[in-house]
């Protein structure tokens, strides 16, 4: 490439312009990013270090003692390890749930508009953004609501279950409404990986008397390993940031035992005005998930 | 290959419960915004009961506040879609047809900047938004999110244009042509499905944003359709059946970008994942 730039096949009229040229098409990006990026993260960094910022005029340094506050604030922690059990499951639930429906919709043995027809179905949880799925399972799960009427009906249950404000269940609920809302995504893009695989494959591991099960693991998921590995980590990352689902069912409660990472900084800022600890909050996210976008980027610029 | 009949009902079987996982819900969505709110928790529940009627809808759409949320949705993602695609051409023809130090930095860092999480930002945007004295204006909305949209589309572009032969802007060089009569002569022509694909995403994640919408702005003249739906669900008596039926409305855009357009929209959507 560079040899080729060194002889152009144009006139050239001004050597500086030529050097310039691509960071001129680059400025506006450059430019949003310092100002609404770069700048935020500076601000949001050095909150992090003051105190009291943002309610009064004079907060002074007060080094990592911010960090300290929150690192022992028993909510946050137990907020860390909810975010932590809710990403994992999720991921693990996006990732198996996709595949399975990506397969059956791959599979040559129905019309390719009946498999039209199960792709749409599958992919509805995800024509609807968060507001509308937390109002949707609001509904279902309302005390009256049909998903106990129907319970009730094959006495799974003695009573009305309150599914959204028993401490003791509101987390596995929560986590299943996010894996009924996400795995399209996955399925989708497995989907895509799926069509893009040599039928030359299967059929030379047909003719060497593989079953099915042994194609699926000696040449599906190892063809399908880039993807997975990269809507995995996206998963990774998007999960962990998650706010709008778990604001809108049940913000981080009944007493904190949905409480995430994101509600807690959310909280802390706008319910208690405590900006400089959800200043700390917010930074540590954006640790977590620097450390997640590393893989991530790691394995997206590998090959190019 | 034949399958055997036994597999084919099991299969079957298998992709009818996953259908009903999915679509029940969904079908009871559809249902309750035709039914009357006193209906909404009868038993036993019916998909169609006596009550059925556009009553709901008819509500929404004729109540100027509510309105006014869609008008808002629809223009601050129409500008959005714009900015983003402009700035986001700009960026992509530059990292398709040069070579620059600092290049491989740079894309680098717009790969990462993907990951910053919103939350992170908003104690800092709320500071600058107040400064700039733009809480509560579109403007507050439009600039935040095409920060959150802009990695994405360029990323999607760059690879798109990579796929389109040099010669093909070289030509309008030679001729003694500008670059930018290469770029929005012949490139922005040849990258229209990139672009639909771009543009419907983009479109997709305005459409859906939440936290933002929900902190930066405060009257309902500015709020988006997120926020108008869940301040629905706030209000003293629970019209369940208007709830409903505004999240269908609220639904319909994305809906019809998945159901018309779904060619464009996943390869848009899945290109970050699927690379080759």
């Amino acid at each position: 490439m560079r040899s080729k730039n060194k002889k152009p096949k144009y006139p050239v009229k001004k050597s500086l312009r030529r050097v310039i040229e691509p960071y001129l098409f680059l400025s506006p990006v450059v430019i949003l990013m310092c100002l609404l990026l770069m700048l935020p993260i500076i601000l949001v960094i050095s909150y992090s270090f003051y105190d009291n910022v943002l309610i009064t005029n004079d907060s002074t340094w007060v080094g990592l003692e911010n960090y300290k506050t929150v690192l022992t604030d028993r909510v946050f922690l137990s907020s860390i390890k909810n975010t932590v059990i809710f990403v994992v499951l999720n991921v693990v639930f996006h990732l198996l749930i996709g595949m399975a429906l990506a397969l059956m919709v791959n599979v040559k043995c129905f019309s390719s508009r009946v498999k039209a027809g199960f792709r749409v179905v599958y992919m509805l949880p995800w024509m609807f953004n968060a507001t509308v799925v937390a109002i949707l399972w609001k509904l279902l799960l309302n005390a009256n609501g049909v998903v106990n009427y129907l319970l009730s009906q094959f006495n799974m249950i003695a009573g009305p279950v309150e599914w959204l404000s028993d401490r003791s269940i509101v987390f596995w609920v929560l986590t299943f409404i996010n894996i009924w809302a996400g795995y399209p995504f996955y399925m989708i893009s497995i989907l895509a990986g799926l069509q893009g695989i040599s039928s030359d494959l299967y059929e030379a591991a047909q003719i060497d008397g593989a079953s099915s099960v042994q194609s699926f693991f000696y040449i599906t998921l190892p063809q399908l390993k880039p993807i997975l590995i990269s809507i995995a980590m996206l998963d990774f990352i998007w999960t962990t940031q998650n706010f709008s689902l778990i604001w809108l069912l049940t913000a981080g409660g009944p007493s904190h035992a949905t409480e995430m990472m994101s509600t807690y900084v959310y909280k802390t800022a706008f319910t208690s005005y405590q900006y400089s600890q959800a200043s700390a909050a917010a930074v540590i996210i954006l640790l977590a998930c620097i450390v997640l976008a590393i893989f991530y980027v790691r394995n997206q610029t590998r090959e190019d | 290959m034949k399958t055997s009949l036994a597999k084919r009902i099991l299969l079957l079987a298998g992709m009818v419960i996953a259908a009903l996982f999915s679509g029940l819900p969904v079908l009871w969505l559809l249902s309750s915004s035709f039914k009357s709110n006193r209906n909404i928790f009868a038993t036993p529940p019916k998909i169609i009961d006596e009550s059925f009627s556009f009553d709901a809808y008819i509500d929404i759409l004729t109540d100027p506040e509510k309105v006014r949320f869609f008008f808002n949705s629809y223009f601050v993602a129409a500008v959005v879609v714009a900015c983003t695609l402009v700035i986001a051409l700009l960026a992509a023809y530059s990292f398709s047809r040069f070579n620059f130090p600092g290049k491989k930095i740079l894309n680098t860092v717009i790969i990462s900047v993907q990951a910053v999480p919103p939350i992170t930002l908003l104690i800092p945007y709320m500071v600058l938004v107040v400064t700039l004295k733009i809480y509560d204006s579109y403007p507050a909305l439009i600039l935040t999110y095409i920060v959150f949209t802009l990695p994405y589309a360029i990323l999607m572009l760059t690879g798109y244009m990579n796929t389109l032969p040099k010669e093909l802007d070289e030509a309008v060089l030679i001729d003694g042509g500008s670059r930018f009569r290469a770029l929005w002569g012949v490139l922005v022509p040849s990258s229209v499905p990139g672009l639909v694909s771009v543009g419907l995403y983009t479109f997709f994640q305005c459409w859906n944003e939440y936290l933002y919408a929900l902190t930066l702005t405060r009257t309902n003249e500015m709020r988006t359709v997120p926020i108008g739906i869940a301040s629905l669900m706030g209000q003293y008596a629970f019209e369940w059946n208007q709830i409903m039926a505004m999240s269908i409305l609220g639904s319909l855009p994305v809906i019809v970008i998945v159901l018309f357009f779904q060619k464009y929209f996943i390869s848009g959507m899945t290109a970050g994942a699927v690379k080759n």
